[in-house]
């Protein structure tokens, strides 16, 4: 699985670069004209399901624009950036071990300075980039990363089922990101892909980092402490969707888990009686042969129920899975956008209080302690006046400027639920597909093989002159 | 084959066989309808029912008892509709009846029983006696077992068998009388008693091996069988729990709910057949049980020529050395070390009468020990000749048996994946519509 180690900074133009086969030819010419609006069809490299998004490329014009089309089979790809996660590399230093992943993306858009780009990345990357869209975009849902650390079946960081399982998730993860109208004009996700490892590490090290979202996550605590008043209705049914679905998902999770338990160990059953068959054959003489051709059939099955294990283990499971993850996505979401709300409802409080106070002011007459002072009751009045006046104002623009980040925040997440939604029905409609039909072909391998048994037997009977009753 | 005295039997009335019966029939035995009793007589057993009563040490028991209705074969064929001869018989007289016949018929391999108590059970079954599924089973293991006795060509011509099916009361007594106990006691001692046995006839020997061979692989096959019956219960059972979810999941969606719902119904019903399929499963179990439990029979009629083998070389050993004590006294040489020669040397020859006496006396013994040689060969070599006889025939029926079973397992497998391709089929499309 592994290829021969390659430079970290593959630039443009070197055709070394491989190409994932199926989008090769798919790349189409694109006007370099940034206002233009792009029909582009987004196609997920592994699992085949599609989708449509128009995307601005400008950042400016941004959510309002969004319109999600139908999936339309036989249109011609114009997705205008590949992205492909492979070749994990464990990298061994004084200090640490770690796996590197190859990233490489192809794309013809403009912002990007070439049109090919490798580079290696490692999980905590991965992690970082995630994070800043987080922060850049509370409101928009972010595509799960997989876990850090799996610990339950005892799952080895470095075990090779499992680097091969979060490279398929982190290869998905960054197609997501790579399909999001917004998240892939991001410059974090620009320099993610094309930036060399020193490169990235001072970046990264420039924008605002652990300790910010620390703060982020303590505000956010203390926001969930303070509620929200008049929370939208369409949110509240958001919130409720998502509590129905996380259970849902999780049972779903568990189910398919246990089912693949299952097998396994009727599988372990299987594998014990072909043996057995080809042992009574050996004291046998005419029923030798369909013994041993039992026995065979038993095997083939076995192989069979093998590989349908494997498959669930790799396809649908971690699709599953993934939209567990999903779920602690949507919850964070929902609570940021409330905490936005909250903060928008504290702030027009304080106005308000405010406001009562100047009102106050102008009717009360403090004169004991101004007096004291030597002050004239109307000097202090007037400055008084004159200092909340100013509050008033700073906190009024204050306010407007919350309400709009909070309508923005809003709209944003209420088209990304609608894509989400879309995205969501997309994966698990296909994954469930794909399971059912590779569950028609186990069958069908199966009935071959006891078609073949059969067909064996009747053909010797009528070789033995025997008269079959079947 | 030797027909005596079975009288035709008057019947009016009917009993088909129904569908399931006739296909039990097929499955479980290819019964030689040509032969014997069968010729004339249709024999099943039609149900089981439930009675209490007090037994011999005067306690409450339930017990089940099976119906044998019998019906001659040309009655249907005549255009009348006989109502069938039946009489009510319980597990241990058909016990007793196997075991008459065990003793009268030591050369034959007597067909077996279904098992007494549930044995290689997977957790749905229970080894409960009394639970409805072991009686059905074992109702149709009883029918089996008649049917394999009445087309036997030498058993189907037992009278006392014939009695079993016809005579309701006193055949318990009719069995006795033949005094086949104290044999059936003898006989269990002598197949439990360890002896060596100089010239076995080899084919015998290697049928009891042969014997012992399948008795342990039928044992291991279905050991495995009921573990494996157990796992793809489970797979199939869980899957019953995407119908649930799916089901409460299409209740949040929109567009996915209709998609979800219907392919959650054909979740159900995959989970569903799971219990068809461990049915038709049990059923080959079954079939590789009765030849478990031949294999104990063939090993009893190769043990017996064992014994017989054994008791003709005794005789012979026997009358080998009375004829050399002849030779000794006659000619007064000591061939052979012997503790009378022994004793004779220290104390002294013994008279010319006492010598006579002897001698007669050596004689009467070495006339009766050759005819008991003599006897006792014809024995062997009759009973060689009939065991070896059925052991042929019996092989030709378990090659022929065990195929198909086999076949009809592949068939069972067959129709198992067919409906699994349907169901994810159907579940395939409504997991398209979502």
């Amino acid at each position: 699985m592994s290829d021969p180690v390659v430079d970290n900074a593959v630039p443009s133009g070197n055709s070394s670069v491989a190409i994932p086969t199926d989008i090769s030819g798919q790349i189409l010419d694109l006007d370099e004209d940034d206002d233009l609006e792009v029909f582009s069809k987004g196609t997920t490299l592994t699992e085949g399901s599609s989708f449509n998004a128009s995307m601005q490329t400008s950042p400016a014009s941004l959510i309002n624009q969004y319109k999600f089309e139908e999936e339309e089979e036989g249109d011609a790809d114009t997705k205008d950036i590949f992205v492909t996660v492979d070749n994990p590399e464990s990298i061994v230093t004084a200090i640490e071990t770690f796996v590197t992943y190859r990233v490489m993306t192809k794309t013809t858009r403009s912002e990007f300075d070439a049109s090919e780009f490798e580079v290696r990345r490692r999980y905590q990357d991965f992690l970082w980039l995630k994070g800043r869209l987080e922060e850049a975009h509370p409101t928009l849902i972010v595509h799960p990363l997989p876990e850090k650390f799996v610990m339950k079946g005892m799952v080895e960081r470095f075990n090779e089922d499992f680097i091969e399982t979060r490279r398929k998730a982190l290869h998905r993860f960054l197609n997501r990101i790579a399909e999001h109208p917004i998240f892939s004009s991001t410059d974090d996700f620009k320099i993610f892909l094309t930036a060399e490892s020193g490169e990235l590490t001072s970046h990264k090290k420039q924008g605002p980092g652990f300790l910010s979202r620390m703060g982020e996550t303590v505000k956010a605590v203390a926001a969930s402490v303070r509620g929200v008043r008049n929370r939208p209705e369409e949110f509240t049914d958001m919130q409720e969707y998502v509590e129905a679905f996380t259970q849902k998902i999780g049972s779903l999770d568990k189910v398919s888990q246990r089912i693949v338990r299952e097998k396994k160990e009727h599988l372990e059953e299987l594998k014990e009686s072909g043996p057995i068959y080809t042992l009574w054959s050996q004291s046998e003489e005419e029923l030798a042969e369909p013994l041993k051709r039992m026995a065979g059939c038993l095997d083939s099955c076995c192989k069979e129920t093998e590989e349908q294990v494997k498959e669930l283990n790799d396809h649908l499971i971690p699709v599953l899975h993934e939209y567990v993850l999903c779920t602690e996505t949507l919850k964070a979401v929902l609570r940021r956008r409330d905490n936005i709300q909250a903060d928008f409802e504290a702030k027009t409080e304080a106005l308000a209080m405010k406001k009562a106070d100047r009102d106050a002011e102008s009717k009360v007459l403090s004169l004991a302690w101004d007096s004291l002072v030597g002050r004239s009751p109307e000097e202090v009045k007037q400055q008084k006046q004159q200092k909340l006046k100013g509050e008033i104002k700073e906190m009024r623009v204050e306010l407007d400027k919350m309400e709009d980040r909070m309508e923005w925040a809003n709209n944003a997440l209420k088209s990304d639920w609608t894509r989400w939604q879309k995205v969501m029905r997309t994966d698990l409609r296909s994954a469930f597909v794909d399971t059912a039909e590779r569950n028609v072909n186990y069958y069908e391998k199966c009935l071959a093989v006891w078609e073949s048994f059969l067909h064996s037997q009747r053909t010797e009977a009528e070789g033995n002159g025997k008269v079959d009753s079947s | 084959m030797a027909d005596s005295g079975s009288e035709e039997i008057a019947v009016i009335g009917n009993t088909d066989l129904t569908p399931s019966e006739s296909e039990n029939n097929l499955k479980n035995t290819m019964v030689e309808k040509g032969t014997s009793l069968l010729k004339k007589m249709e024999i099943s057993v039609a149900e089981a029912e439930k009675r209490t009563g007090k037994n011999a040490v005067n306690m409450q028991e339930t017990y089940t008892v099976y119906l044998i209705e019998t019906r001659p074969v040309d009655a249907a064929s005549e255009g009348t509709n006989p109502v069938p001869d039946s009489l009510w018989r319980r597990y241990s007289e058909f016990e007793l009846l196997r075991n008459y016949l065990l003793v009268a018929y030591p050369f034959v391999v007597v067909p077996p029983l279904p098992e007494k108590r549930a044995e290689f059970v997977w957790h749905k079954l229970t080894a409960d006696n009394m639970d409805p599924d072991f009686v059905e089973r074992r109702r149709v293991g009883l029918e089996n077992f008649l049917l394999r006795v009445a087309s036997h060509p030498v058993l189907s011509t037992d009278k006392i068998f014939y009695s079993f099916l016809t005579e309701e009361n006193g055949w318990k007594e009719t069995v006795f009388e033949t005094g086949f106990q104290a044999k059936a006691d003898s006989r269990l001692k002598a197949l439990n008693a360890t002896f060596r046995v100089k010239n076995p006839d080899k084919r015998f020997a290697e049928m009891k091996h042969y014997g012992d061979e399948l008795q342990s692989v039928i044992s291991q096959l279905l050991r495995v069988r009921a573990r494996a019956a157990d796992r793809l219960y489970g797979v199939y059972k869980v899957h019953g729990n995407y119908g649930r979810v799916f089901s409460e999941w299409s209740a949040i969606e929109k567009e996915m709910g209709d998609g979800l719902q219907s392919a959650g119904h054909h979740m159900d019903a995959y989970a569903a057949s799971v219990d068809d399929i461990l049915e038709e499963e049990e059923h080959y179990a079954d079939q590789l049980k009765e030849y478990l439990f031949y294999a104990d029979a063939v090993r009893a009629v190769c043990r017996k020529h064992e014994l017989t083998q054994f008791e003709l070389e005794m005789a012979a050993q026997d009358l080998i050395s009375k004829k050399q004590q002849r030779e000794e006294l006659a000619t007064g040489t000591v061939r052979t070390f012997s503790l009378k020669g022994m004793t004779s040397k220290l104390f002294g020859q013994e008279t010319p009468e006492q010598r006579e006496a002897k001698l007669k006396m050596l004689e009467t013994q070495i006339e009766e020990g050759e005819e008991l040689v003599k006897e006792r060969k014809t024995e062997c070599d009759e009973y060689v000749k009939s065991a070896w006889v059925d052991i042929e025939r019996f092989k030709e029926q378990k090659d022929h048996d065990l195929r198909e079973a086999l076949i009809s397992y592949a068939i069972m497998q067959i129709s198992m994946c067919k409906k699994g391709i349907q169901v994810w089929n159907n579940a395939k499309e409504c997991f398209s519509k979502m």
